[in-house]
């Protein structure tokens, strides 16, 4: 069946199966292969991105759910100029990374977290950082990168 | 991972969802938020033929102050139902526990009537609505019936819905001001508890209710019954575990669980009672 939606501000049309999962669609039919597959049982967050302006997770969502929605990856977080969100940039700033796997999906979920409450504390990001995991970092510097964000411009 | 292959089909209203359901039959499935119904899709452990999409039924979306209770469509978003002003005046308990469901991924989509249909005695809001004495509405094609909470769950992931009825409302009693407790244990943020316990109390009144501790959330009658005859929450606490029928996993054993319900139950009282 068609499902039509908007990826990073262009809209988009595919003939899919009904059981394809967003994250499929993403990756394999919009090509935008930034939004990783990690657990596929969304437990560990690397495939969230935003619907709607909030962070999902795309392994656990079909993408005929998705039907007329607006969805933005991580590919669609940095200006058309090149200029990096301030959460990526954070992460750059504040070593927020380390093999990177996880890192899509933080930025996604931390900016989603950052969309409805602007100034968290410490503890705010990490239980709002719950669903997703980092097998590398210790969540250290995650945590940083996210205050440091939201003292930038959002 | 992707599911087994299935129809899908959208309702765009309650009654076109029952009609759809009539028309499918019990091979079809109804999913709204999808997760709790997908993981189970995935990994074959629920192969419907025709999916019924009532995601986008919006005006099962509302959470609406009701006189005596809080009134909640079934579509209404955990994310909405943790930050409703009604609810964290009128049914804290509620509000609170929703925010310990799965993540906030997860919170965005899920939604409390899935939550509640999939009939997971892992899940904490089946046992918060049992605890607070929730009244569920189905509606089917010959109209709508209620159904306590107590009578919903009649055994591990089986409610008392028939086939062809759509969990429509969640009804909270007001907790007019009660004291409460919510206690989740478990290993990793994001998991199922191992053990939880909800409960409240007002003046000689109580309520404590147990998750994951049978194939249907339970109610601690044996706790409040003890409460009522004036025994100490330590003393009462004691209680949590009699009548429950827990099963051993990777995480607990039995008799563990059976501990943890003792003195979870009585953390939640101690603070329920503060």
């Amino acid at each position: 069946m068609n499902v039509t939606l908007t990826i990073n501000g262009t809209a988009h049309t595919y003939d899919l199966e009904p059981r394809t999962l967003l994250v499929q669609l993403i990756r394999e039919h919009a090509g935008l292969t930034g939004t990783n597959i990690g657990c596929d049982t969304s437990s560990c967050g690397a495939c969230s991105v935003h619907l709607d302006g909030e962070a999902v997770k795309s392994c656990t969502l079909l993408a005929v759910q998705a039907d007329g929605a607006d969805v933005t990856t991580i590919e669609g977080m940095a200006s058309a100029d090149g200029t990096m969100h301030p959460v990526q940039q954070a992460f750059m700033d504040e070593h927020g990374l380390q093999c990177g796997f996880c890192t899509p999906g933080m930025v996604m979920a931390a900016s989603s977290l950052l969309a409805e409450n602007p100034s968290p504390t410490d503890e705010d990001v990490r239980i709002g950082l719950e669903g997703n995991l980092c097998r590398c970092t210790g969540y250290h510097n995650i945590v940083k990168a996210v205050l440091t964000a939201s003292g930038a411009d959002q | 991972m992707i599911p087994a292959p299935f129809d899908y089909v959208r309702a765009e209203s309650t009654e076109e969802a029952i009609a759809l359901v009539g028309q499918h039959g019990d091979e079809s499935k109804f999913i709204a938020g999808g997760h709790s119904l997908l993981p189970l899709m995935k990994l074959r452990l629920a192969q419907p033929s025709v999916l019924i999409d009532i995601g986008r039924v919006t005006d099962l979306s509302y959470v609406r102050d009701a006189g005596d209770h809080v009134a909640i469509g079934a579509l209404t978003r955990h994310m909405d139902v943790e930050t409703s002003e009604v609810l964290r005046e009128h049914a804290p308990l509620l509000a609170h526990a929703t925010s310990h469901v799965g993540d906030p991924q997860v919170r965005h989509r899920g939604t409390i009537g899935g939550s509640i249909a999939h009939a997971d005695p892992a899940s904490d809001l089946p046992a918060v609505a049992l605890a607070l004495g929730a009244t569920y509405v189905a509606q089917g094609p010959n109209g709508t019936r209620e159904i306590a909470a107590a009578d919903f769950a009649t055994s591990y992931l089986e409610s008392a819905l028939a086939d062809d009825e759509l969990l429509t409302e969640i009804r909270v009693p007001k907790m007019n001001g009660a004291g409460w407790g919510f206690e989740k244990f478990n290993r990793r943020a994001q998991d199922w508890a191992i053990v939880g316990v909800a409960a409240w109390r007002r003046n000689g009144d109580a309520g404590v209710a147990l998750v994951n501790m049978g194939s249907t959330p339970v109610l601690a009658t044996g706790v409040v019954s003890a409460l009522a005859d004036g025994a100490s929450v330590a003393d009462a606490a004691q209680l949590a575990a009699d009548g429950t029928d827990p099963q051993p996993d990777l995480n607990a054993s039995i008799e563990y669980r059976q501990h943890l319900a003792r003195a979870l139950t009585k953390r939640a009282l101690d603070i329920a009672s503060s």
